[in-house]
């Protein structure tokens, strides 16, 4: 079967899947699932850039995608009138202040070498310096986060459009990117994935925690929409038009992508991935070409992850779990295929919607076992069988893993294999 | 007598307190962390890749030794310890054969392939989702006591001028665990023919493998060894504190980071990293202006004590493993005990 | 009947073939040297015959036992040994330790076979509590050559044995080898060095291109003026 008739069978086999969710559950649940699909799908190109393209192991997307949702909200959220009228923003300007003095003075003394300072006597004022910054900003931060909390509730947002927090929150998502790409893109690929599920767990902490920033565990809601709401349109075209967005999102960046794929900076990023010791003694700076396909990708990751959020229209930092945010969207690429726009999209949606399906399915399954064991048996099932039958969703999605990097390693859609000539 | 007179002069109130907060805290949930490093670095030098489910092996033992405690409630009392810390043996090797279990059915199909190791990992994140998925399923989201009512949590105090130093029963367990387990596992490396034949794989498999060394052998021996650690630390984890299904995440942070402190490949390294980072952690959060109010008569008027002064408030107790990780990466990539797995 | 019989040898890594046909014979107690230029396959053949890669076409006899793609460990049961050419020790673990790694199959003593080794290589005696990976080169060398006669093997493969050794380590490395064969066991061995194993050879194979170019003894060799003009670098002396 030649690459594109099982482009096409496969493609339209999920289009008759989609078509019978339609069918079965409605069109106002059918668009939801497809926008939200949409989004993931925007995910999956960021992380198929980084993986299937520069075989770069990032197992923190959780942590991209809530730092873009969170920046969103920033950006995009009403303004909230009751901070700017009291004391919040003087006292965070302060804050803001020390920071920058802090930072400037430690970058200074860790430069101080040049001006002749002994090394050690460097390192030991650097870390003083460090340290007292940290100090004095969370001791500045500290009056200002109860200030706020207690006056205002939280900062607010800025009030601009939708897209401009998208944008903003895919730069924060890419520049987050570029400090954890400087650390540890030289390191092999564990500890790579080590350090990103650390900054992940970092950014759900603070997030969680910034109670002035953020509302912390009380979300933020409802978030603003880039096109009319459910309570002007009504749902079907309000997320019709929602889906519509994202799609226009996810050609402009297939497009794009496919194009920058086949132009001499793609050969030489396959060139890198696949063979990184002569592309290293060609001449190729390995780790800054990396470095760039690491803050792409989390550029698009925190795009898709900011329309995401947006689409829920609920801001909750502790809603960012590993597992929806990180591990599916893992699943989404590798069962598509890795290094294959094409098939991150195909293996977002068709995941995507054996997720959505799998929760009715699991519940059902488990009250028939519920209802057999206990008529069968005197079996009394635990209260919280609800729940506990949604965690066998995170074992399918780990089976899930498992099963296809042994058996079908190069995904539904494997990546093309360009020939030079 | 002059020590009278020291203890006199001594803050002893605020240095009990600091000991209790900082060095019994940090020991404890240090020798968790090293419980699990260890395996955590064994695997490592001799499979060359990071075992992400070992958290939740770690509280699969404990669920091992929960479901013993429901089927022999009355073995501890026979003995006048804790039942879970008497049945902790059969859930060890309960667990050990489970981890080579584990190995048999997901991860050798993908060695004797030949993957990368990056592939590696992926699948034993697959695992990890799998055991979260089980452990959840079977035991729901809550917390649970590893102590039957026959049980008695004991509480040792022991007075130094004020205030008490508190230790319990299941901390003194763990600490001797920690320490029987460290000392058999070096004699276990250092003596015995297997023991000696795991070092040799973990520092050149390839002259192991020439050896006539069986490298299957290694590998099973590994696991169970790390099987066995795994289950010994999430027991007395839960002895401790509560069980909790969902230690994952928080708990493969610090291991890792400790793992890779020690320097990976090395078992006393990850003992070593295990209790740095402990130790780390209780520091970070300890609340220092407990211990600078005795110096308030010495200070001047201006210098005021905030009433919490720590380096990392409890809530981002997370971010200190991460940060002892990523200054080792950066500065030591072999670790403090230089690793034998190059990066 | 020799005691290794390697013939028409066709093998490589992946596709691409590095062996064309190789054959070596010799026989117990003799020191067999393969030399060549690089890229001749000359560490290949060893690594075919001690089963690190597998053999195409041809057969590998030892002892009259067909061994061709053996795995290494069952090679080791057979009486074969091998001394890969670099990371050949293992370097946290002390030298005594690494002996034992040598004998890790056997199940009876070999107490006597460490007090053989040190016998053969008396510095090692003095440093056999320190890590190997602590040691000079030659005498790494020492320990990765002791390590493989743990077994008692009846044929020691060496690689290179003598590669980035000073001129005085070198001749003390080909001295121990001569004395290890004197006490029974068969050598063959992959050099650069050529004229000093030449020298020392009972039966020397030059390879050029995977296959062989010339077989004779040590001595025809080095007479031989086309050897000595292709492979041997016109008539001087290298070391």
């Amino acid at each position: 079967m030649s690459p594109s008739l099982r482009e096409a069978g496969l493609f339209a086999g999920l289009a008759l899947l989609v078509a019978g969710i339609f069918a079965w559950l409605g069109a106002a649940y059918g668009v939801r699932m497809l926008a939200e699909a949409a989004c993931y799908a925007i995910i999956a190109l960021g992380l198929t850039i980084q993986w299937g393209y520069a075989g770069l192991f990032n197992v923190g997307l959780m942590g991209f995608v809530a730092i873009a949702a969170f920046t969103t909200v920033l950006v995009s959220f009403p303004v909230n009138d009751a901070f700017w009228q009291g004391d919040g923003p003087v006292m965070l300007g302060q804050v803001a202040l020390t920071l920058v003095i802090g930072v400037a003075v430690t970058i200074l003394l860790s430069r101080s070498t040049r001006i002749g300072l002994p090394k050690g006597l460097r390192t030991a004022l650097t870390l003083v310096a460090a340290a007292i910054t940290y100090l004095a900003v969370q001791g500045q931060l500290d009056p200002a986060a109860t200030l706020i909390e207690r006056e205002a509730g939280f900062v607010g947002g800025l009030g601009l459009p939708v897209w401009m927090g998208w944008v903003a929150g895919g730069l924060v998502a890419g520049l987050l990117g570029w400090a954890m790409g400087r650390i540890t893109l030289g390191l092999r690929a564990d500890y790579m994935a080590i350090a990103t599920l650390g900054i992940a767990e970092i950014v759900k902490a603070f997030l969680k925690n910034a109670d002035w920033l953020t509302r912390g565990t009380l979300t933020v809601s409802p978030l603003p929409w880039p096109v009319p709401t459910p309570q002007e349109l009504g749902f079907v075209a309000s997320r019709s038009a929602y889906l519509a967005v994202t799609a226009v999102m996810i050609v402009v960046l297939y497009v794009l992508l496919e194009r920058a794929w086949h132009s001499p900076w793609g050969r030489m990023m396959r060139a890198i991935r696949d063979n990184e010791v002569s592309a290293a003694a060609m001449g190729k700076d390995i780790n800054r070409r990396r470095l760039e396909m690491f803050i792409v990708g989390n550029f698009i990751i925190g795009l898709g992850g900011a329309a995401l959020i947006t689409f829920t229209t609920i801001f909750d930092p502790s809603s960012f779990a590993p597992l929806n945010h990180t591990f599916l969207i893992w699943v989404m690429v590798i069962l598509g295929g890795a290094g294959n726009n094409l098939g991150a999209i195909f293996g977002a949606l068709l995941v995507y919607v054996i997720w959505i399906m799998s929760e009715p399915v699991a519940v059902f399954l488990f009250t028939t076992a519920e209802q057999w064991g206990e008529s069968l048996f005197g079996w009394e099932a635990p209260s919280d069988l609800y729940t506990r039958a949604l965690q066998m969703r995170v074992f399918v999605i780990g089976l899930t893993i498992t099963l296809v990097l042994r058996f079908a390693p190069k995904g539904l859609l494997p990546e093309k294999v360009v020939k030079y000539d | 007598m002059p020590e009278a007179g020291l203890l006199a002069i001594l803050p002893m109130n605020e240095i009990v307190f600091f000991l209790n907060k900082v060095v019994i805290a940090g020991f404890i949930i240090g020798s968790v962390y090293a419980l699990g490093a260890v395996g955590v670095t064994l695997i490592f030098g001799i499979l060359r890749f990071a075992h992400f489910p070992h958290g939740d092996m770690m509280t699969a033992g404990a669920f091992v030794a929960l479901v013993l405690l429901w089927i022999f409630p009355g073995a501890g009392a026979a003995v006048g310890l804790p039942t879970a810390f008497v049945l902790m043996p059969i859930a060890m090797a309960v667990t050990a054969l489970f981890a080579v279990g584990l190995d048999r059915t997901f991860y050798r199909p993908m060695r004797k392939a030949g993957v990368k190791p990056v592939v590696m990992v992926m699948t034993s994140i697959g695992v990890m989702l799998m055991m979260q998925g089980l452990l959840r399923l079977f035991a729901g989201t809550g917390t649970r006591q590893l102590y039957v009512d026959t049980d008695a949590k004991d509480i040792y105090r022991i007075p130094l001028g004020g205030r008490d130093l508190v230790i319990t029963e299941p901390q003194l367990l763990l600490f001797a665990t920690t320490i029987v387990a460290v000392v058999a596992l070096h004699l276990f490396l250092t003596r015995s023919r297997m023991g000696k034949a795991m070092r040799a794989v973990s520092d050149n498999p390839d002259l192991a493998r020439v050896s006539g060394i069986s490298i299957d052998h290694v590998v099973r021996t590994t696991w169970l060894i790390a099987g066995a650690l795994a289950a010994a630390g999430g027991t007395l984890l839960a002895l401790d504190v509560t069980l909790k299904p969902d230690l994952s995440y928080n708990i493969i942070l610090p291991i890792f980071a400790a793992a890779i402190v020690g320097g990976v490949g090395q078992p006393y390294g990850a003992i070593a990293g295990g209790l740095l980072v402990g130790f780390s952690e209780t520091l970070a959060v300890f609340n220092w202006s407990v211990l600078l109010r005795p110096l308030r008569p010495y200070l001047p008027e201006f210098i005021e004590i905030p009433a919490k002064l720590a380096f990392v408030p409890t809530e981002y107790k997370i971010v200190v493993p991460f940060f002892i990780l990523v200054a080792v990466l950066i500065w030591r990539p072999t670790g403090i005990f230089k690793g034998r797995v190059n990066i | 009947m020799p005691l290794l019989e390697m013939t028409n040898i066709h093998g490589g890594y992946g596709g691409a073939n590095i062996l064309n046909g190789v054959s070596i014979a010799i026989d117990a107690d003799q020191i067999g040297v393969i030399v060549g230029p690089n890229g001749a396959g000359k560490s290949t053949t060893l690594k075919a015959l001690f089963g690190l890669l597998k053999v195409g076409e041809g057969s590998v006899v030892f002892d009259g036992r067909t061994v061709t793609n053996m795995a290494p460990e069952k090679l080791v049961l057979e009486g074969l040994s091998y001394v890969p050419q670099e990371f050949n020790v293992f370097p946290t673990m002390s030298v005594e330790e690494n002996l034992e790694m040598g004998a890790y199959v056997r199940r009876d003593g070999f107490r006597h076979l460490i007090d053989q080794v040190y016998g053969f290589f008396p510095p090692l005696k003095d440093k056999r509590r320190q890590p190997a990976g602590e040691l000079s080169g030659g005498q790494r060398q020492m320990v990765a050559i002791g390590r493989a006669l743990m077994t008692e093997p009846r044929l020691l493969l060496l690689d290179e044995p003598t590669a980035g050794l000073s001129p005085r380590y070198m001749g003390e490395i080909f001295d121990r080898i001569i004395a290890v064969n004197k006490a029974g066991v068969g050598i063959l061995m992959v050099e650069q060095n050529a004229r000093q194993a030449l020298a020392l050879a009972h039966r020397g194979f030059v390879l050029a291109g995977g296959q062989n170019r010339f077989t004779g003894t040590g001595a025809e060799l080095l007479a031989d003026p086309d050897v000595a003009k292709s492979f041997l670098g016109g008539g001087a002396d290298h070391a």
